[in-house]
């Protein structure tokens, strides 16, 4: 293909993505919504947007998908709400924070595998479906994005010129590079055990059995870092009403308010994803080799699975406290998984020169 | 361009952070421009929200060195961190030779890490 039409494609792609991760965003609070209310024997929102069903002799008003528009109607609320500047920030960098922080959420998405090879229309996706399919340094990039949303955070913080702001903004930004160390030496395990930095080959390495059935210890890290990058309870420090009321995002208002929170669900839905890709075996299940198109639903119905845990996680522990975060991501998770990659790498290099097979010769087994 | 096949791969990218951009600056315009428009002697709304409470003194003042610590120390761990990437690709090609060299690098990162254990810059109190 010539350059224009890579372009075209992924202009094509890319804003097809986007619109079905905002839309998925917005289905997400709902989700989340729905499934705390259901958790602490409440309804949650009933009341944007049902279908009435007959009732059932003198019962009760009955519902379906009460509450399906909700997303909607609080989307039009938060454009229609008075969006207003302070008069002590730092307008150039308050304007900037919450873009800086939308940005990120959905470069993300570029190299996310969402299925196998397929052809729509005509336009073969090869090796799998993605925006940027051929990248080789996927893992890199996802490191490397993530790291950037710290400064939207950071910057909204500071250029409130509020107390609480700028506690919130500095708390979370300590605990999203602290988490992020952790992060980054368990992503390594995949890498190793695929023997490529290309998602989709990570993908295609788990066809006989995923890795975290391989890798169990460097899932489970993954996915508290995860949430701790992510600052989803019990990790949201930076966010403790209690102390800070809101946290960063005090001083904003409007839809500027609610990009904070679109990044944020954005970035759960991609972090689901990725921890699926890694080590859940991506868009691979049964009959995925004859309908590549199945591929979608399996992804799906992963990231749906890690974002209803997550909401239980919420729902389920108490908040840390920050002594206890900064204890639990430099004393517990690093040393976890620096050990945890220093045994895989040992275990991998000797298999791979043999001594496994020389010693099980030398006690007359193999 | 179309000679060179690693610049074709980052095109995509290039094209998503466009569509990032347009998304980034569509919704703050929507937002301004729907809502109602600020009155001009608001001015109770105008100063930092503090519970109600005047606020007193700057928000922009010096902060914990703590939190520089934690900073620097992520600079130096995640540079090691980094380091490894490329190793974890290319270890299998390596093999005891790559492993024997980061194993020492290895040693001194975890040395690095027991000393600063050791000196107590990671209680948080």
């Amino acid at each position: 293909m010539t350059p224009g039409q890579i372009a075209l494609r992924a202009l094509i792609v890319g804003f097809i993505v986007s619109f079905a991760i905002i839309t998925g965003f917005a289905y997400t609070t709902l989700l989340e919504r729905k499934v705390l209310a259901r958790l602490q024997h409440r309804v949650g929102p009933n009341r944007a947007g049902y279908i009435p069903l007959p009732r059932r002799g003198g019962g009760p008003e009955r519902k379906l998908l009460a509450g399906f528009l909700q997303p909607a109607a609080d989307a039009v609320k938060l454009f229609f709400k008075e969006d207003m500047t302070p008069g002590k920030v730092d307008r150039i960098t308050y304007t900037l924070a919450p873009m800086i922080t939308v940005m990120p959420a959905i470069i993300l998405l570029a190299v996310i595998p969402w299925a196998g090879e397929i052809t729509i229309f005509g336009a073969e996706f090869t090796p799998y479906f993605a925006i940027a399919p051929g990248l080789n340094v996927a893992v890199l990039f996802l490191l490397a994005i993530t790291s950037i949303s710290v400064y939207g955070v950071v910057l909204a913080g500071w250029a409130s010129n509020s107390k609480y702001a700028i506690l919130g903004g500095i708390r979370a930004s300590a605990q999203m590079i602290s988490y992020e160390l952790a992060l980054g030496l368990t992503v390594l395990i995949p890498i190793m055990l695929a023997d490529s930095m290309n998602l989709g080959d990570i993908v295609a390495a788990q066809a006989n059995g995923w890795f975290v059935f391989r890798q169990p210890l460097a899932a489970i890290v993954f996915f508290i870092g995860m949430m701790a990058e992510l600052q989803r309870a019990p990790f949201d420090l930076l966010e403790a009403e209690q102390e800070l009321s809101a946290g960063f995002n005090v001083e904003y208002s409007g839809m500027r308010f609610g990009m904070f929170f679109m990044a944020e669900y954005m970035k759960m839905i991609i972090f689901s994803a990725i921890i699926v890709v890694l080590f859940f075996g991506g868009y691979r299940g049964p009959f995925v080799d004859q309908l590549p198109g199945l591929g979608f639903l399996y992804m799906i119905l992963k990231i749906i699975f890690f974002l209803f845990m997550m909401i239980w996680i919420r729902a389920s522990f108490p908040r840390f406290r920050y002594d206890q975060l900064m204890g639990l991501g430099w004393k517990r998770l690093l040393p976890i998984s620096v050990f945890n990659f220093i045994i895989v790498a040992v275990f991998i290099v000797l298999q791979e020169e043999g001594v496994f097979d020389s010693l099980l010769k030398l006690l007359g087994v193999g | 361009m179309e000679n060179n096949p690693v610049l074709i791969e980052y095109l995509p990218i290039a094209v998503l952070i466009g569509i990032a951009l347009f998304f980034a600056v569509l919704l703050p315009v929507l937002s301004l421009n729907l809502g109602p428009k600020p009155k001009e002697n608001a001015r109770s709304k105008m100063i930092p929200y503090e519970s109600g409470i005047v606020a007193i003194g700057e928000a922009q003042r010096r902060l914990p060195v703590k939190f520089y610590r934690i900073a620097v120390l992520f600079i130096l761990f995640d540079v090691d961190i980094i380091l490894l990437v490329p190793w974890a690709v290319t270890f299998r090609k390596l093999g005891l030779y790559g492993l024997a060299v980061m194993g020492i690098f290895m040693v001194l990162f975890i040395l690095g890490d027991i000393w600063v254990w050791k000196k107590g810059i990671l209680e948080w109190e």
